[in-house]
């Protein structure tokens, strides 16, 4: 199982491809919020770039904290599915989530990323990319002390 | 959105009543956007005849029909009647602010009215408010923008923070207004047109979000532009060593402006090109939202105030004009150097390019003896950059009557001191391309006076031949795609990306079915329409000048020939004065 993860931020330029292209792909919306990767500067745009993303935590507290059972643990790890259908907008995965990484549309509708991998193709400078879950090297402290294989 | 609609969504916000209405405008089918529908709002809002800081002349942002929607579809048009030179004018700029505006869910902002206090206008999709910030009365920009993240908090990462410094607050004519830090609405003084409504900021959320367009082919069209983006090569100049990588070839050819155009090349050029400022001083590159190129150079500043080595950084950012203005034109041939000047002048809230040609006509008219410490309170000599720096400090806070003056652009000054020959302007101060008679006849008639509303820069650096007829005809078609590109409003560096066809086929896509097949029609309609303001707001393209140092100067074909400028002057400006004649009543 492969998850999403952030590894060379220091190379973000800030040009939000990625999460246009996850809300264009995933979550058939143009937005920059409807996507399950969301690009902030980490205090203006000189301080440098910062991706709020799924960790895909295992047991997942957002999961963990949906009362109907719409936010569910994959079962093969690889972060959380969600049943829209079954989702009543209550927000509770939102806050749940320890690294803001759902976000909620007006209606209430959380986006999370789902590690497809849609996103990382669409990264300019190749910050991003999908990561054997079960590996060391999936720890996202990557970020900052990723060193090429 | 993806309907064939013909409505524009446009806030129109007063200052004055403190409040905003949302009307739905039609005409994208003759305007598209960006540049036409700036124009289409400035001839339903704006006053012709009022001076540029009536409290009733709209200040008006407006984005295109692609923005959000395809990659580089980045910028946002600034259309205001100009503190400059009083005529309709039109600035561009990019960051978030155009994608900011889209998914804010507007097509354009209008501000009309003064705030009776120092007020920042907040506009997202669910929000809209005006927020007294009278304590933030004199802050330089940067203070400006950290302040207003906090005081106007909310959508982080996903808006656009526009704000002026001291110079748009003291009405300098050359204001910009700086956006997210490292861009500008930089020419001709929105920035004052802004401090004269008493606006220190405008916050822009991006907090919606938007269908995706109906056609089933969108997803491969994004991802057809957007490898033609990335991979092509095409792009390849602006996010390596960016538009500074001119410096080198334009002091070659004889093009690069030194020391008030009293040369055209130097050998020090290689001290300031491209690649010095990139492997010296670049620290990183940024993007504008929606652009994977990244042409955004940041270079870094380290300055010891102390000599126990306590240090302050800077960051800033820089491109081949700024670069230009701040060094060889005023004779700065240390990258750090320049980009300290640059650092003073953005914190001012001054357009650089502006504020460094004054400064180099304020040089040498103190060599001739037409000023002297006791106007320009410190020595301005060629290559003094603690000079420079202490200067737009000076015109920033107009701190007496010839930095008055000389924010008011250099003719203001020249028009008391004298001086008016050796004056760099070509309608404003000149941009940082020498490369000949084409080129500084163009920028002294063309829409924008910049060196982007056509292409005479590279005609010159081309042709040698004299022939009238061919560069006039060559400046009349150039400009109309140009303005398609402005009106959708796509990034101008991605013009070998966005030909005419692809914009065709993104309108099409986009659902503006009727739109698509008369785009040309519809671009030409939005140019003659910004032609026809510009002239009913006192631009008489006839009555242009171009200064003599320009008729002094030796490019790569020799010395510039002034009959054969003068002669394309004319050509281009009656060419102009036809593009922009009103329109008879029967087809209006
Ligand atoms: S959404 Fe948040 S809580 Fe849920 S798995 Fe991802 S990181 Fe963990
Ligand atoms: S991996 Fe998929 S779901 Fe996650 S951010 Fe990228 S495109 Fe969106
Ligand atoms: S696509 Fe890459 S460079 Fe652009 S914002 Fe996302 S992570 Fe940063």
């Amino acid at each position: 199982m492969k998850i999403h993860r952030a590894l060379r931020m220091e190379r973000c330029i800030g040009c939000h491809s990625c999460s246009l292209a996850c809300a264009r792909l995933v979550y058939k919306s143009v937005s920059w919020d409807r996507a399950g990767i969301r690009i902030r500067s980490t205090g203006g745009v000189s301080s440098g770039f910062q991706a709020i993303l799924c960790l895909a935590c295992d047991p997942a507290p957002c999961a963990a904290a949906c009362p109907t059972g719409a936010m569910v643990q994959r079962k093969s790890g690889g972060g959380v599915l969600l049943k829209k259908s079954l989702c009543i907008q209550c927000g509770k995965c939102a806050a749940a989530c320890p690294v803001d990484a759902i976000a909620l549309d007006v209606a209430g509708n959380p986006s999370v990323c789902v590690h497809c991998g849609q996103c990382v193709a669409y990264c300019p400078h190749d910050c991003l990319e999908l990561v054997e879950a079960d590996q060391t090297t999936a720890a996202p402290c990557l970020e900052s002390c990723h060193v090429e294989r | 959105m993806s309907s064939d609609n013909d409505l524009f969504r446009v806030l129109i916000y007063d200052l004055e009543r403190q409040r905003g209405d949302l009307v739905l405008i039609p005409g994208r089918r003759r305007f598209i956007g960006g540049s036409g529908l700036a124009a289409l709002l400035y001839e339903k809002y704006g006053l012709p005849g009022a001076a540029p800081f009536d409290p009733g002349q709209p200040l008006i942002f407006a984005i295109g029909p692609a923005t959000g929607y395809f990659p580089l579809m980045s910028k946002t048009v600034c259309g205001f009647k100009s503190p400059y030179n009083s005529n309709y004018a039109e600035s561009h700029a990019g960051g978030r602010s155009a994608l900011a505006l889209r998914f804010a869910g507007y097509d354009a902002l209008v501000v009309t009215g003064k705030a009776a206090q120092l007020s920042t206008l907040v506009v997202g999709s669910r929000r809209i408010e005006l927020i007294n910030v009278h304590y933030l009365a004199g802050a330089d920009v940067f203070t400006t923008g950290k302040l207003l993240r906090k005081i106007a908090s909310g959508a982080s990462g996903h808006r656009s923070i526009l704000r002026i410094g001291p110079a748009g607050e003291n009405g300098s004519s050359y204001a910009c207004i700086n956006v997210d830090t490292y861009r500008h609405f930089g020419r001709l003084g929105a920035g004052a047109v802004m401090g004269a409504k008493n606006l220190k900021g405008i916050v822009l959320m991006g907090d919606s979000d938007l269908p995706l367009p109906d056609d089933k082919g969108y997803a491969k069209l994004f991802k057809d532009i957007h490898e033609k983006v990335t991979s092509s090569g095409m792009m390849e100049k602006y996010h390596n060593l960016g538009t500074p990588a001119n410096v080198l070839p334009l002091n070659e050819l004889k093009s690069l402006p030194w020391r008030n155009l009293a040369a055209t090349s130097d050998p020090d050029a290689d001290k300031i090109s491209g690649e010095a400022f990139a492997e010296k001083l670049l620290m990183h590159n940024a993007a504008c939202s929606g652009c994977p190129v990244g042409c955004i150079h940041v270079g870094m500043v380290r300055e010891m105030f102390s000599t126990s080595h306590r240090f302050a950084i800077h960051q800033v950012a820089y491109d081949h004009e700024p670069n230009f203005a701040a060094g060889p034109m005023l004779g700065v041939v240390d990258p750090v150097e320049v980009l300290a000047i640059n650092d003073m002048c953005d914190r001012q809230g001054l357009d650089i390019i502006s504020a460094g040609v004054a400064l180099a006509w304020a040089v040498e008219a103190t060599e001739k003896g037409l000023i002297s410490e006791k106007e320009t309170e410190v020595k301005l000599t060629f290559g003094d950059a603690a000079a420079f720096k202490r200067a737009m400090w000076l015109i920033g806070h107009k701190a007496n009557e010839f930095y008055a003056l000389l924010g008011q652009g250099t003719m203001a000054a020249a028009a008391h001191y004298g001086g008016g020959d050796y004056a760099c302007v070509l309608g404003q101060e000149m941009a940082g391309y020498a490369t000949g008679e084409t080129y500084f006849a163009s920028q002294t008639v063309a829409f924008r006076h910049s060196h982007l509303d056509t292409g005479a820069y590279s005609y010159d650096q081309k042709h040698k031949e004299q022939d009238v007829d061919a560069v006039v005809k060559f400046l009349v078609d150039d400009e109309r795609e140009r303005v398609l590109l402005t009106c959708l409003v796509a990034c101008l560096f991605a013009r070998e990306v966005y030909k005419p066809q692809t914009m065709v086929d993104i309108m099409a896509c986009l659902g503006h079915t009727e739109l698509a097949a008369n785009l040309d029609t519809a671009a030409e309609n939005a140019r003659r329409a910004r032609w026809r303001l510009k002239i009913a707001t006192g631009f008489d393209p006839m009555a242009t000048h171009i200064p003599k140092r320009f008729s002094e100067v030796t490019t790569w074909k020799g010395p510039v020939d002034a009959v054969y400028m003068e002669a394309l002057r004319q050509g281009y400006a009656r060419a102009v004065a036809e593009l922009g004649a009103p329109v008879a009543a029967h087809e209006a």
